[in-house]
């Protein structure tokens, strides 16, 4: 931990985020598809998008809204009017040797600045005591802007140097991309990783983008220590590695400054292969951009009309379900974060009172059964073939519904229920027609518990004598009787039933 | 009696759609004339004769089936090699363009297309529309009709001097701070440059977006309001277009005399050009006062610094506007096998023109970071305070009137190693680039040894009509029609 070391020298770490607007229908400035993903290579393209000699961008309305949506999520300002600037470089994979983008260097042209967002955190757990990483933490939007997916290139070789090709795919090019630039507000590693953890639930929850898509959500990472020069990394493939190339860039870091040597402000690009970042290019090279206003898309005016608007569309956040979950329905904190930190389980959850509206059941069903049971299948799945992948696809809201039901309006004893829900939950059938099938019921006529306990004094007669001075008897009788009867008494009345019998003998 | 090419189209027009005539037969015509005469003033870049003898056919048809075919039934149009022809090379005169053949039609060639017009062919240039001669171009100078050794202007200079020398009654041009109006006034046609955002560029190749428009070029208004009616209009291909009404009229001479335009004079830019050029404009102040109109001298203050900011907007766009040409995806012949991309980068770059090499340098300079505000920046400003003096004169006026060039044509060569003398030569027409105004060159007489002179007319932003009723009031004046070059 890095808040262990105590090394005197202040981490900071600043994001920027890459979010594909993958809902979108279209690109950003084409009728060419958003989703790229199924078309064989150069297919969804056209001259727009391929930059040829004469076309113009035409700017897709709803990938403004997105956007819009996205910096009201990160509580930015909106600007009444937005612009696009070029971004000037050549690289192969732009197909104009410019990006339209947005730039507030010259004015205020982003879609959204100066925003901030508290993350919820991840639930405490008994176990962790470094309380100060989990508290909620808030974290600084400097600025969200809406711009244009470079195409992709495939390299022969890893490294440049012996490759006799590359080859060139401009099925990305154009699409949207929303980037979210943070102020360098994380103090840690561990802080970075809940931070995007939930930014993903959160590009979920507002129906943007599919972050499960590969690429769909990127992340580029600034780190400076003790107040020292910033470094950026770049080429970061997963949110795994964004974890571990602020490790090797913070050990990297204090060595050079261990030895006397000046942290440069450079860019380094991860080598996800050898877990190492690697000086990319150098700073006057990165730097000249010649950036100006697109004089083919005019400014925008948004207005407040568009902002009303767009906010009456803005579907129910994390934070919000949270407040609901905790003060409407009153569940535990503990519970309701899990809950809400994955949209698929909140959604899941909220699909399943609508079959019965027992919230505190229900949500004690999702989070310490079906949960448990989807951790512990995917610890196995790995290496067991055999293991049936269990996820929300294969567990219906209504099977939660119905063992939640079962439970609170028939006094289904818990364990049975538990068995019920594992048969439910393997087979698909419904808890209801398991039940049936079984024809289990509780056994609440008096006389045949009662014949049980005469059973069970009958063949350890000592139990009566120690009953006088050990009230555990009772416990232990009632054990055996669940035993015997797989939990289908009730215990209430079991108890109950127990203390006559032992008096009376 | 006059032969089919040197009538205005609108006549023709009227005879093919009353079957005097048969399309096939006019365009037929054309394509002899333009065989015979085109060796001489190199106008052309690529010819579509086929193509157009295909279509005159389809016109045909359609008229014997009784199918209305359009403003522009049977014309063959011209278009600058600038603007994309389906299947049509477009090379914007470049080498670095040679090969390269449009899959798509620029929104004003598909219009013309739908009104029965014909592409006939594509037009010589400058390369990428920078100049003001039509000498740099791969494809070798335009010469001017009115004497061949003479520049015919530029940039759209094979627009206007195949329009001059009777080839084709029509073509499109593109006016980035002068192109189509200073041709037209070199070779002695009309050619105007509709308000910014009246007309699509969708499909026209960028040298400076913020500036330029496609505008027609003809021998007579008669004949350019149709085409200009055609090509005006918002297009969703192009989000810079503005909605709006387009529907140009050709007044009658008894009704403009009633309109009494209010003219303001720019005396100092009469006053500054040759002195053939300046008597040329006083005559034309003379006869829109004999018309009715009340003429007033004015100026604009600010117009000393209107060339630099221009050039400073004009090359920083273009420099990122060019930076596309790689020959990777398209361009000339050769492929990028075999190189590292950095150095193939700078081996197809080397194939542009040096005057656009001289464009793109300068447009980097003013763009890179630390010289933004001083020059971007500041030109933008000036811009903004040229368009403010545009907006005062015009709560007074209704039209501005100058000369389109200070000069008269030149020899070709003659200037073609001094491109800040050729810069000083856009001064009258930048103007109405700058703040997005409606500008018209039309043919106003000739000097003592032949040469024509053009004058302008500016108008406020949509306010083509002004314009239109002027230059029907100076036709009549004079008439056109005496201002033929001899070829």
């Amino acid at each position: 931990m890095i808040s262990k070391m105590k090394t005197g020298q202040v981490l900071k770490i600043g994001l920027e985020l890459h979010c594909q607007l993958t809902n979108l229908q279209t690109k950003l400035f084409c009728d060419c598809l958003s989703n790229y993903r199924n078309s064989s290579p150069n297919e969804n393209t056209c001259p727009i998008c391929l930059g040829l000699p004469g076309t113009l961008p035409l700017l897709n309305k709803k990938a403004v809204e997105f956007a819009s949506m996205i910096c009201m999520a990160f509580n930015c300002n909106i600007p009444e009017k937005i612009s696009f600037y070029r971004k000037n470089y050549f690289y192969p994979d732009l197909p104009k040797n410019y990006q339209i983008t947005q730039y507030n260097s010259y004015e205020l042209s982003s879609i959204g600045y100066e925003g901030a967002i508290e993350f919820v955190g991840e639930s405490k757990s008994k176990t962790d005591t470094s309380a100060d990483d989990q508290e909620r933490s808030k974290v600084r939007i400097a600025r969200v802007q809406l711009e244009e997916d470079p195409g992709k290139i495939t390299y022969e070789e890893d490294k440049s140097a012996v490759n006799n090709y590359s080859l060139i795919d401009y099925n990305r090019a154009g699409v949207s991309l929303v980037e979210i630039v943070t102020e360098p507000d994380f103090s840690s590693p561990l802080a970075v990783r809940t931070f995007l953890k939930e930014i993903v639930n959160l590009f979920e929850y507002l129906g943007v983008t599919d972050p499960s898509l590969e690429g769909s959500v990127r992340c580029d990472v600034n780190v400076s220590l003790g107040g020292g020069k910033k470094v950026e990394i770049k080429n970061i493939s997963s949110f795994k590695e964004v974890e571990k190339s602020i490790y090797y860039e913070i050990t990297r870091q204090k060595t050079l400054i261990m030895h006397d040597i000046d942290v440069k402000s450079e860019t380094r690009h991860w080598d996800e292969k050898r877990k190492v970042t690697v000086a990319a290019r150098s700073k006057e090279e990165e730097e000249e951009y010649r950036y100006f206003p697109e004089p083919d898309i005019p400014r925008i005016i948004l207005g407040s009309k568009f902002v009303s608007r767009v906010r009456a569309t803005l579907p129910e956040l994390p934070i919000e379900r949270l407040k609901r979950y905790t003060d409407v329905y009153k569940i535990s904190d503990h519970t309701a974060k899990i809950l809400i930190n994955d949209k698929r389980i909140s959604d899941f959850f909220e699909e399943s009172l609508r079959y019965y509206k027992s919230p505190i059941e229900i949500s004690n069903w999702i989070v310490n059964e079906l949960l448990t049971k989807i951790n512990e299948k995917d610890r196995q799945g790995i290496s067991d073939h055999n293991v049936r992948g269990l996820d929300f696809l294969s567990v219906l809201p209504s099977q939660v519904a119905e063992v939640a039901k079962l439970v609170e309006e028939k006094s289904l004893n818990r364990n049975i229920a538990r068995d019920i829900f594992d048969k439910s939950i393997e087979s698909g059938t419904s808890p209801l027609k398991i039940i049936e099938n079984l024809e289990i019921e509780k056994i609440s006529d008096e006389a045949s518990i009662i014949k049980i306990i005469q059973d069970i004094l009958n063949s350890q007669p000592q139990l009566i004598e120690q009953s006088k001075n050990n009230p555990n008897v009772i416990n232990y009788v009632l054990g055996l009787i669940m035993k015997e009867t797989r939990g289908r008494v009730n215990p209430q009345i079991a108890m109950k039933l127990i203390k006559e019998s032992l008096e009376a003998n | 009696m006059r032969s089919l090419y040197e009538l205005p189209a609108f006549v023709v027009s009227r005879k093919i759609q009353d079957q005097e005539i048969s399309a096939e037969e006019y365009i037929s015509i054309i394509i002899e004339r333009i065989k015979e005469v085109d060796s001489k003033v190199n106008s052309f870049t690529s010819l579509n004769f086929e193509g157009a003898l295909t279509m005159s056919r389809a016109i045909d048809k359609k008229i014997k089936e009784g199918i209305n075919t359009g403003l522009l039934t049977g014309i063959p149009v011209g278009i600058k090699d600038n603007i994309s022809v389906q299947g049509l090379k477009n090379t914007c005169a470049s080498r670095m363009l040679s090969e390269y053949v449009s899959p798509y039609d620029a929104t004003v060639v598909s219009k013309i297309k739908e009104q029965g017009g014909i592409i006939i062919g594509k037009l010589n240039m400058d390369e990428f529309g920078m100049g003001t001669t039509s000498e740099y171009s791969s494809f070798g100078p335009v010469r001017n009709p009115w004497d061949l050794e003479y520049v015919a202007g530029g940039s759209s200079g094979g627009s206007a001097a195949s329009v001059a020398s009777l080839q084709i009654p029509l073509s499109l041009g593109s006016d980035t701070g002068g192109s189509i109006r200073c041709p037209s006034s070199f070779c002695s046609v009309i050619g105007i440059k509709p308000t910014y955002g009246s007309v699509s560029r969708s499909g026209l190749i960028s040298y400076s977006n913020s500036l330029e428009q496609i505008g027609p070029i003809a021998r007579t208004i008669y004949d350019l309001v149709p085409i200009l009616n055609v090509i005006s209009g918002e297009d969703p291909k192009d989000n810079t277009t503005v909605h709006k009404k387009y529907d140009y009229q050709l007044n009658t001479i008894d009704n403009l005399l009633t309109k009494k335009y209010k003219v303001g004079v720019l005396n100092e830019f009469i006053d500054d050009s040759e002195i053939e050029v300046a008597r040329t404009s006083q005559k034309k102040v003379k006869q829109l006062e004999d018309y009715g109109c009340e003429l007033e001298d004015t100026r604009i203050p600010l117009a000393d610094y209107a060339l630099a900011s221009y050039y400073v907007i004009a090359t920083a766009e273009a420099s990122s506007n060019l930076s596309r040409y790689d020959n990777l995806r398209y361009g000339y012949e050769g492929s990028p096998e075999g190189y590292e991309w950095n150095s193939y980068f700078s081996e197809s770059r080397s194939k542009f023109g040096d005057e656009v090499k001289l464009r793109i340098l300068l447009g980097s300079y003013v763009l890179s970071a630390g010289y933004f505000g001083k020059y971007y920046a500041k030109a933008q400003t000036i811009r903004s305070m040229i368009k403010r003096e545009f907006d005062i004169l015009f709560n007074k006026y209704d039209i501005l009137l100058l000369p389109t060039m200070p000069v008269l044509p030149f020899k070709l060569g003659e200037k073609i190693s001094q491109p800040i003398e050729q810069y000083n030569l856009d001064v009258y027409t930048i103007l109405a680039n700058l703040a997005g105004l409606t500008a018209i060159s039309i043919p106003a007489g000739l000097s003592e040894k032949g040469f024509p002179i053009g004058v302008q007319l500016i108008a406020n932003a949509f306010d083509e009509q002004k314009l239109i009723d002027a230059a029907v009031i100076l036709e009549r004046a004079e008439g056109f029609e005496k201002w033929i070059p001899r070829i």
